[in-house]
């Protein structure tokens, strides 16, 4: 079992980088706290792989099934009842040695980009600790033993992302996004901890391994059979608990309606979207539902997955229609990001549990990690482009591909990837998903497919119309290619983008950890069909796009108001504007702050007034302002002595 | 009775010894020496602090109406250390504005009379002490509430206090009363064994919890609090806002817990409903407060209905989660009152918005403002997140889903105006900020304690499994 006891060093490392900087960022200048950090993250990295090597080729799998391997840190670090006591330890399993390599990877590529993106700027040093404070506790969330633990980690990637977020504070639009991001995933994270309680409570545990045991779930099924456990609206309460540790899951990964708080987060610096929007914070809702997946599948023939299919596929869609019509590159990818996470969602929520029969976690898994590598090379390239020429929006590009070649190279092939065309990595993740929905329900398959034809559509939508189309006419400061720091982690992912997809996923990651074998069935029509939608998506936007033409115009006009609702977000923030500002704050919040400015201090005040006029007064309004804080002491009183005698 | 059955009350008698002494000196010192006074108290509760943490026997006096048990000696030990931290933020204060009237040794003297009432309301075993006890603790601090005799306010606030505090206590009194005609006696274990619970018997209780409930402010009974809390001086706000609201915090879970066990069912809708309604009123008026200490005022209200969650309990998870609670509440509220006390006694500010700028020009006092704040908001990794993590353990311990739903919910809420400071302080910049100052020594060394107390009790989980080792009271 000691096999990794080294595994603490992983997060530990990050930590101490962080409060290096953190405790020096004033003393330290740029580059150095960017090589610290960086170093840092590259020992992480490279801990890591070594990690993986050892977890997957040599001591994970015994009898064709990897085994989890725990390390503790304290047995027992806090006792709740006799029986019930939290573990602080790390479990490496195929999954968290997966997310291992997702998270180190995509942080050190960021970290090595940033020093080119951020270089000059005066918060450089407070930058990488920030970065090295998310990502230690993105690791943290990777390895922990519980799901205690889990939400300690989960609540301080939320706070990382909410300094990163706000980042740029002299810009009032970011100190508002991270706000908004903190808050809506807050929201989210309330259900999620009565879920864990409710969990904890009636699974006798938090420790993953022992939930996901058989024991566990056959007892807790046996239970619901029953009756044992309370049922609420023909649910029972485990049921009910699975789908709240969900809702944390979804504020995280910005399901819908939750999602509301992620395009407003591409405030932040654009590496910073690259490395937690893109690739490791906004999936942590996803890894939450693959590691309690056997909770998921067992319990009450799988209703709670039943939701996240449908939560997962209605994302993909409602993100893909908007990501149609956005004009800022950040906010397409941000709801791209949206849509393919909710392909993950969907995938897990279609799969199966034993054998070939889990498919669909395998390749919601597979995804996750194919996903990680282009999009956040996607998103880096959308820096660097920003970065030439000063502005989010298409409108001010176009005809970049001769000034950015490099660049241009390397957004092709993540967006020939992300639209899922043969050899790139996202082919191979997509095409198992859409097999295994295929199998599990024709109506989810088809959301998916119409999702990949779209995703391939708005992908070269904004390809043509960064590097191609009009030739923009940019004054005397032509736009330059990125400086090599920031090339060299672009480069680097794209390099994974191309090779990933070749991983043969399902030797390492299954649901029951026993490995199996999948291949793609060239001939299938399936596979035929979806190459067939991706490629017709790119050739409209070709036709569309290549050139500057007036077919979108057309089409936007005879869209009416279907485009204008879906490029307004289908009004989604303007509703929880009016949700909270008109109904909470104004109808509730705003009377009671009226009542106790107006009526309690005005009231003071006329009192302070009244005082130096006549010394009778203040002695009868005073005694009638005592008298009104009596008669409310006496008035809760009597009404509790009342209740008490009436219910009685 | 002998002297070592005496030593049982050691912590009483040390914090008499301690008034007495400091009477003395009060009277012996000449003019000139008069500022040594307050070295003289620091020292002589030091003292006092460290020898309440050594281990006390286990025992009854006075024909049990006085009892000690590991579980109350060292909350006593906890409080006293609470004020100890109260003490070193008041130094500068005292200085400043009290030396001059000759005031400090009463100051002293007060607030460890309030102290030692707190201990023996604790530790009582019959009504009659925990009365006793209970009046000894409000009195003094009605005085310090009108310490600052130059500040209408203060001397307002003082007036607000003792008349609504008297009608309290009159409650009180007519409960016990009515406890004493139906079940006979006033001690606490004649009276768990003599519970009939006829109507009578029922209102007395109610009646008791609810002069308690006057001390925790719970709402209804929350009027006094604000004004009270933002009129008087900060340090005696801090103090009525920690110390004094765990004592009797404390004694409301004992005697529920305990001698009024076979009335749970009763009480339970009782709490069910206080605790609600506590939440979401300081919660809704926190929201939109603009001076730090009516703030600071309903926030703690709001807090205190999320410890009525774990009342509901009536387990030993209940006890454990109660107790960390409150100490990881005297941290964060220590914490926060002090940053607010030392700006407004450098300034004289005390609105949120004049508090934007401030991590420009005060770095370090910013970072304390926040992480009390996100502890009291219940952020993780802070302690705060598992003081509140094991209140709501101990609901969902009897089923109380839905209360939990609702207090996560006011969290949520409560988060909002928690981060209002926050945000003002590092977000926002300002053009006349609170110029750059140097706290004094005593207020640094308070807010490195709390800092480390809230950076560390919540990780390191010794401090929580000593509490378990000693919280079964049943």
């Amino acid at each position: 079992m000691n096999a990794f006891s080294y595994i603490y060093l992983i997060p530990l490392i990050p930590l101490l980088a962080f409060l290096f900087l953190g405790f020096t960022a004033k003393k330290i200048k740029e580059p150095v706290s960017g090589y610290i950090g960086t170093a840092g993250l590259l020992s992480v990295f490279g801990l890591s792989l070594y990690t993986a090597y050892k977890y997957f080729f040599e001591v994970g799998l015994v009898n064709g099934k990897y085994e989890p391997y725990k390390v503790m840190i304290k047995e027992a670090w806090v006792h709740f009842t006799d029986k019930l006591a939290i573990d602080l330890g790390i479990l490496i399993d195929p999954i968290s040695v997966m997310m291992l390599i997702v998270v180190s990877t995509v942080s050190l590529m960021v970290h090595i980009y940033s020093l080119g993106y951020m270089h000059s700027d005066t918060g450089f040093s407070r930058f990488y600790a920030y970065l090295s404070l998310f990502t230690f506790s993105m690791l943290g969330l990777v390895l922990s033993s519980n799901l205690f633990m889990i939400y300690i980690f989960w609540e301080l990637v939320g706070v990382s992302s909410f300094l990163l977020i706000g980042f740029y504070f002299e810009k009032p639009s970011a100190v508002a996004a991270s706000k908004k991001a903190f808050i809506v995933t807050r929201f989210a994270d309330m259900f999620f901890l009565i879920g864990i309680l409710m969990v904890g409570y009636f699974g006798q545990s938090f420790d993953f391994e022992t939930l996901n045991s058989p024991s566990t779930y056959e007892t807790i099924q046996a239970w619901i059979v029953n009756h044992q456990i309370f049922s609420f609206m023909g649910l029972s309460l485990f049921t009910w608990a699975l789908i709240l540790v969900y809702i944390g899951g979804m504020g995280k990964s910005a399901m819908f309606p939750l999602h509301i708080w992620l395009p407003d987060a591409m405030e932040g610096p654009t590496p910073v979207s690259a490395l937690i929007h893109a690739a490791t914070m906004v999936v942590a809702g996803v890894y939450l539902v693959a590691r309690l997946f056997p909770l998921y599948y067992h319990i009450e023939g799988g209703t709670a997955l039943q939701v996240v299919a449908v939560v997962g596929a209605f994302s993909a869609l409602f993100a893909a229609i908007i990501a149609l019509t956005q004009e800022d590159i950040k906010r397409v990818l941000a709801f791209s990001t949206m849509s393919q996470i909710g392909y993950m969602m969907l995938a897990l929520g279609v799969s199966g549990f034993e054998g070939h029969e889990g498919l669909g976690y395998m390749a919601g898994m597979f995804h996750l990690f194919t996903h990680a590598m282009f999009k956040a090379l996607l998103f880096l390239t959308a820096g660097a482009i920003i970065h030439a020429v000063h502005s989010n929006f298409m409108k001010d590009m176009g005809g970049l591909h001769k000034y950015m070649p490099v660049s241009s190279i390397v957004f092709l092939i993540a967006a020939l990837a992300i639209s899922g065309i043969p050899p790139f990595a996202g082919f191979f993740s997509k095409d198992e998903i859409l097999t295994a929905a295929f199998e599990y329900n024709k109506f989810i398959w088809f959301i998916g497919f119409l999702v990949a034809g779209m995703t391939a559509f708005y992908m070269f939508r904004l390809y043509f119309r960064i590097f191609f189309n009009k030739q923009t006419d940019y004054g005397d400061h032509k736009p330059h290619e990125a400086p090599k720091t920031m090339l060299i982690a672009m480069v680097f992912l794209a390099v994974m983008t191309v090779v990933s997809g070749f991983i043969p996923f399902s030797t390492f990651v299954s649901a029951d950890h026993k490995i199996f074998h999948s291949h793609i069935h060239w001939g299938d029509p399936l596979v035929i069909a979806s190459i067939l939608m991706a490629a017709s998506g790119i050739g409209i936007a070709y036709l569309m796009y290549y050139k500057e033409t007036a077919y979108p115009q057309k089409v936007a006009t005879s869209m009416g108001n279907g485009y204008k609702w879906a490029k307004n977000k289908f009004y989604f923030d303007e509703l929880y504007i009016f949700i909270t500002h008109k109904i909470i704050f104004d109808k509730i919040s705003k009377p009671i702050a009226w009542f106790d400015r107006n009526v309690i201090d005005g009231f003071m005040n006329l009192l302070g007034v009244t005082v130096e006029k006549t010394a009778e007064k203040i002695r009868f309004i005073q005694t009638g302002r005592m008298q009104d804080y009596a008669m409310y002491f006496v008035s809760g009183v009597i009404a509790i002595v009342m209740l008490i005698v009436y219910f009685r | 009775m002998n002297l070592d059955s005496l030593m049982l009350m050691r912590d009483e008698w040390f914090l008499t010894a301690v008034i007495m002494l400091l009477l003395i000196a009060e009277v012996l010192l000449s003019a000139k020496n008069k500022k040594y006074i307050i070295q003289l108290a620091l020292i002589l509760f030091g003292a006092y602090t460290i020898s309440a943490f050594l281990p006390n026997d286990t025992g009854a006096l006075f024909g049990s109406s006085y009892k000690t048990y590991p579980l109350v000696h060292y909350f006593k030990a906890i409080l006293a250390f609470g004020v100890f931290i109260i003490l070193l933020q008041s130094v500068n204060w005292l200085k400043e504005k009290l030396l001059p009237y000759d005031f400090t040794a009463e100051f002293f003297i007060l607030i460890f009379s309030s102290l030692l009432g707190l201990n023996f309301m604790m530790s009582a075993g019959d009504f009659l002490m925990f009365y006793i006890g209970l009046e000894l603790s409000t009195m003094p601090i009605i005085a310090l509430t009108a310490f600052e005799f130059w500040n209408h306010r203060s001397v307002e606030a003082g007036v607000k206090y003792i008349l609504l505090a008297s009608i309290s206590s009159a409650i009180l009194l007519f409960g016990v009363s009515l406890v004493y005609a139906t079940a006979g006696s006033i001690n606490f274990d004649v009276i768990k064994n003599a519970l009939q619970l006829p109507l009578l018997e029922i209102i007395g209780l109610i009646m008791i919890f609810i002069g308690i409930g006057f001390k925790i402010s719970l709402v209804p009974f929350h009027f006094w609090a604000a004004d009270v809390y933002e009129g008087a001086p900060t340090v005696i706000s801090n103090y009525l806002s920690v110390i004094s609201k765990g004592g009797a915090v404390y004694v409301l879970m004992t005697l529920l817990f305990v001698t009024f066990t076979a009335f749970q069912k009763e009480w339970n809708w009782i709490m069910y409903g206080t605790a609600i309604l506590t939440m979401v009123v300081g919660n809704l008026f926190a929201l939109r407060q603009q001076n730090m200490k009516r703030f600071l005022a309903f926030s703690s209200i709001a807090q205190a209905g999320f410890i009525l969650l774990a009342m509901l309990s009536n387990n030993e998870l209940g006890v454990k989660a109660i107790i960390y609670f409150l100490l990881i509440y005297i941290f964060s509220n220590v914490a926060a009152f002090g940053v607010v006390h030392v700006i407004s006694l450098k300034t004289g500010k005390e609105n949120i918005d004049d508090y934007n700028g401030l991590y420009r020009t005060n770095p370090k006092l910013s970072l304390v403002l926040m992480i009390a704040l996100f502890s009291l908001a219940g952020i993780p990794p802070v302690a705060g997140f598992f003081a509140k993590f094991f209140l709501y353990a101990a609901a969902a311990s009897k089923g109380y889903y839905v209360l939990i739903f609702i207090a996560v919910l006011n969290v949520t809420v409560s988060l909002y105006y928690y981060l209002l400071p926050v945000r003002a302080a590092f977000l926002r910049v300002s053009d006349h900020p609170i110029p750059f100052f140097k706290s004094d020594n005593y207020s640094r060394l308070a807010f490195i304690i709390t800092m480390i107390g809230l950076l560390v009790l919540g990780l390191y989980s010794g401090v929580f499994e000593f509490i378990s080792g000693i919280s079964n009271i049943f």
